[in-house]
């Protein structure tokens, strides 16, 4: 008995010392760019964690935003609304579809990505002889990472929600023959700038921070042998999805809870 | 070298298209650039019933938008709704007196705004004063109620 309930204290107290690691691990790291070689650091992440998640990230949006026309249409039409596609395909894709699906493309294409590598460099010690030699491994390894996903999500959910809107357009002024000029002026009058467009992107930055975070953190702290890298990864994808779906209804009920 | 200027560029252009998206999202999604100058003037307009209108519903002149609804209350010594308009200031000292304000409905479901009509009165409408001619806003319960009442008699 006692050692059923130690067991459950052991758990308690790994966790809470792993989150805690964790928290102190993203202070130190976040506050280390300010150099010109942390610059060009962080700019060849972007351009690993960025640019080449570019591809995926306009593919899922352009049919993400195609089925949602096709949906929104079979069903506005029952009620001979289907002038309002416009406004149903870039509400859903602005507030909720372009930040989540971002950020979940996001976790599997780059936070994996990155949790592997940085476990491998773990295993192979490059972590430690860096640590040898004097050079800081937060600064030089995680600190660009960390900033290049803080920075390209918001990006790469801005561009899934053009595209997406320009696929709605195509399912549903193309081919399904809505008025071109109802799509677009039934959009611009409900979708506000402010409390749309930009919550969206305010969501894209937290859930950018939250699965770099955890992507790097399970990175660097993994067990350093095979199996923990591919542990790790695993563990990268479920949290980091976990964590943006929570996230995202705790945004949503702050931003628009009071909306009515 | 050379590798590093391609790396660059690329992320240059990521980073502009990140910018040019949000631009699009701005003006051609929600809007902005039709939106009210910042230079405007205030007019107030009490209706009996305002239906479904909201704060930032738009305020239109002949189908024309000229503002936007900023404020609506109920005021307390009437009990009717006071609804405070936008304007943009061109049109200060432009509008009659006895122009009349309606609410509206654009199509069948769409979002209730303001229509405003200008009289002929020789006065004009500066920043602070009150539309008096309104016309509240058409609520379906109410008409179907009417129709209901006129078929018994």
């Amino acid at each position: 008995m006692t050692g059923y309930i130690s067991a459950l204290g052991r758990a308690t107290l790994d966790t809470l010392s792993s989150i805690g690691r964790a928290g102190l691990f993203l202070i130190q790291s976040i506050f280390c760019l300010p150099s010109r070689e942390g610059f060009h650091l962080w700019l060849r992440q972007m351009h690993f964690v960025g640019v080449m998640s570019v591809a995926i990230v306009l593919v899922s949006g352009l049919f993400i935003g195609m089925v949602l026309a096709l949906q929104g249409f079979t069903i506005l039409v029952g009620f001979g609304a289907d002038e309002a596609l416009g406004q149903m395909v870039a509400l859903s894709l602005v507030r909720e579809l372009a930040p989540v699906v971002a950020a979940l493309l996001f976790a599997g294409r780059a936070g994996s990505a990155l949790t592997a590598e940085i476990g491998l460099m773990k295993a192979t010690e490059q972590l430690t002889s860096m640590e040898m030699i004097g050079v800081d491994p937060l600064r030089r390894i995680v600190a660009p990472r960390l900033w290049a996903g803080f920075v390209s999500l918001p990006i790469l959910t801005v561009l899934f929600g053009v595209v997406g809107i320009w696929g709605g357009y195509l399912v549903g002024v193309d081919w399904l023959g809505v008025y071109k000029g109802s799509y677009w002026s039934n959009m611009q009058d409900s979708v506000d700038f402010v409390d749309d467009v930009l919550n969206g992107v305010i969501k894209s930055l937290v859930f950018g921070l939250v699965v770099t975070w955890i992507a790097v953190f399970q990175g660097y702290d993994l067990v350093p042998t095979s199996e923990g890298i591919s542990r790790a990864t695993t563990r990268t994808v479920v949290y980091a999805s976990l964590a943006v779906l929570g996230l995202d209804f705790v945004l949503t009920a702050l931003m628009f809870g009071d909306l009515g | 070298m050379k590798r590093n200027n391609l790396l660059e560029l690329g992320v240059g252009i990521f980073m502009l298209a990140g910018i040019l998206g949000l631009v699009f999202l701005g003006l051609r999604v929600s809007g902005l650039g039709v939106g009210v100058p910042n230079d405007t003037f205030t007019l107030s307009a009490n209706f009996a019933n305002i239906g479904g209108l909201r704060p930032q519903a738009k305020v239109t002149m002949s189908g024309v938008r000229i503002g936007e609804v900023t404020n609506i209350q109920l005021d307390p010594k009437w009990f009717d709704a006071k609804v405070t308009l936008k304007l943009d200031s061109k049109y200060d000292g432009k509008l009659s007196n006895d122009t009349t304000a309606a609410i509206l409905t654009s199509g069948l479901l769409g979002e209730q705004y303001i229509g405003l009509t200008v009289g002929g009165a020789p006065d004009m409408l500066h920043d602070g004063d009150v539309i008096h001619d309104t016309q509240q806003a058409l609520v379906l319960e109410e008409l179907i109620q009417q129709f209901v009442s006129n078929m018994s008699k």
